[in-house]
């Protein structure tokens, strides 16, 4: 009996905490035509960051297939992301690295803030997304500094 | 009459249907390059050197192995292939097995023969023993281009594996084609990505230290855009193994091959 009501709260706190959870990792944005126009973080993007996502493997590893200013070692599947942010407006950015197959459905550039919708992916990964919000966030204030092309 | 007509309209079908096939592949016969191209001078060279390409090992200890008695029956494969040349065997694989039905690749081909012949254990996936048996039997296929059949029961294995083949999966959302068919050529990072033949395997990749199968090579792609691993056998892997034959129709075999 005691015990019971032991138990009650904790899992009432429990509970209260993966909803939050939930929400927090909830893989969800509003696109207006090819661009994604509200942040999807309340904490505004930090290029610093974001440089380093953008080249790191552990990151979003966008140089295994974009060239990237400053990176010697780069892929040439895609086109130079250099002078990318004078092309581009941050909530057209946002779109490309949250889901760039909304833009082109035959892309090979992986969705990086998607969940949804996709095949077979392994149990480490599953429901997950490559980037999280923060990140992406981060990525396109840098991707918006890239205003010169090389 | 009506089954003639009937049998007519199956002709053009079929008519049909081998037209789309020609007009289907994403890389022309003309095009077709081995994996070879991609790499260094310094890796093709080796693969080239029969007395250097590591691969070799293996062959020699297959031809070995080729005589060894084992199983109950204490039988070797040379016993029921005394006369008969393996030479061209690879080249056609994989394909339906008659008295099962079901589509094998030449490491089922090989197990098939240790059960339903010498009454011996199948050999493991990627052990040393099959990969050697393997490695030894498409040895003699060098050279020889790859001549699979897709008709008849083999059609729906080939359908099956070209879905496979076009399937987005994982993380990184990302089909084979998207690399080998519309991407090669061109550099992921460092490494450049070949048209994805199966014409060099089993080979030896430095970043393994050993050989290993077509299967396992299927595997490392798939695990680098982090998708879902079947175990080694499964029919959707069969099935690719047909599609990839398919795709590399007319490509010369160079097991052993050497890969990075
Ligand atoms: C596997 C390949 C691949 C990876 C990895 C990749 N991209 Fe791309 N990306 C492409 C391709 C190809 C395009 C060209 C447009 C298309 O195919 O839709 C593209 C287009 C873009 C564009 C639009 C460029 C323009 O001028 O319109 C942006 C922005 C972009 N990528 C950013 C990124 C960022 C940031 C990352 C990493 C977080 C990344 N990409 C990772 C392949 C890739
Ligand atoms: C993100 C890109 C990418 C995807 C997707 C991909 N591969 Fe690969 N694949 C590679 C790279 C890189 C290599 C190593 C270099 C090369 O192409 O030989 C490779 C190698 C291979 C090889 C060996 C070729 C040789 O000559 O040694 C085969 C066969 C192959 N892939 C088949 C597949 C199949 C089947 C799929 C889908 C299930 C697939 N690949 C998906 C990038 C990819």
């Amino acid at each position: 009996m005691t015990r019971k009501h032991a138990v009650a709260p904790a899992i009432a706190i429990l509970l209260a905490y993966s909803q939050v959870w939930a929400q927090g990792e909830s893989v969800r944005f509003e696109a207006v035509g090819d661009a994604i126009p509200r942040a999807l973080t309340s904490e505004p993007g930090n290029a610093a960051r974001g440089r380093s996502i953008v080249v790191n493997r552990d990151g979003g590893a966008c140089t295994l297939c974009h060239a990237v200013p400053g990176e010697k070692n780069f892929g040439n599947i895609a086109p130079t992301l250099a002078g990318v942010g004078a092309r581009l407006s941050p909530a057209q950015l946002r779109l490309r690295v949250a889901d760039s197959t909304r833009v082109n459905p035959d892309t090979p550039m992986p969705a990086y803030y998607r969940t949804e919708g996709l095949n077979q992916v392994a149990a480490a990964f599953r429901g997950k997304p490559l980037l999280s919000a923060q990140q992406v966030e981060d990525v396109v204030a840098w991707l918006a500094t890239l205003k010169e092309a090389q | 009459m009506r089954r003639a007509r009937a049998r007519l309209a199956l002709a053009a079908a079929a008519l049909a249907a081998g037209v789309v096939l020609a007009q289907e592949r994403a890389i022309p016969p003309g095009e077709l390059k081995s994996g070879s191209v991609f790499l260094g001078s310094d890796l093709r060279a080796l693969q080239n050197d029969d007395f250097a390409n590591p691969g070799m090992l293996w062959v020699e200890r297959g031809e070995r192995l080729w005589s060894e008695l084992a199983g109950k029956k204490t039988l070797a494969c040379a016993s029921c292939h005394k006369d008969t040349s393996m030479r061209g065997v690879a080249a056609s694989y994989p394909k339906i097995d008659k008295a099962s039905g079901k589509l094998v690749n030449l490491e089922d081909r090989i197990n098939l023969c240790r059960t339903g012949r010498m009454d011996a254990e199948p050999l493991r996936y990627e052990s040393e023993e099959l990969l050697a048996l393997t490695a030894y039997v498409a040895r003699q296929s060098l050279g020889l281009p790859i001549a699979t059949r897709i008709d008849g029961a083999a059609r729906a294995h080939f359908e099956a594996g070209r879905a496979a083949y076009h399937l987005r999966r994982g993380q990184m959302n990302l089909s084979c084609a998207h690399c080998h068919d519309a991407q090669w050529g061109k550099r992921l990072l460092s490494e450049t990505i070949s048209q994805g033949h199966p014409n060099a395997y089993p080979a030896y990749r430095m970043e393994w230290q050993t050989i290993g199968s077509l299967q396992r090579r299927i595997r490392a792609c798939l695990s680098g855009i982090r998708a879902e691993m079947l175990p080694y056998g499964s029919p959707e892997y069969l099935d690719l193994e047909l599609y990839l034959a398919w795709r590399a129709q007319g490509l010369p075999i160079e097991t052993p091959g050497v890969r990075r």
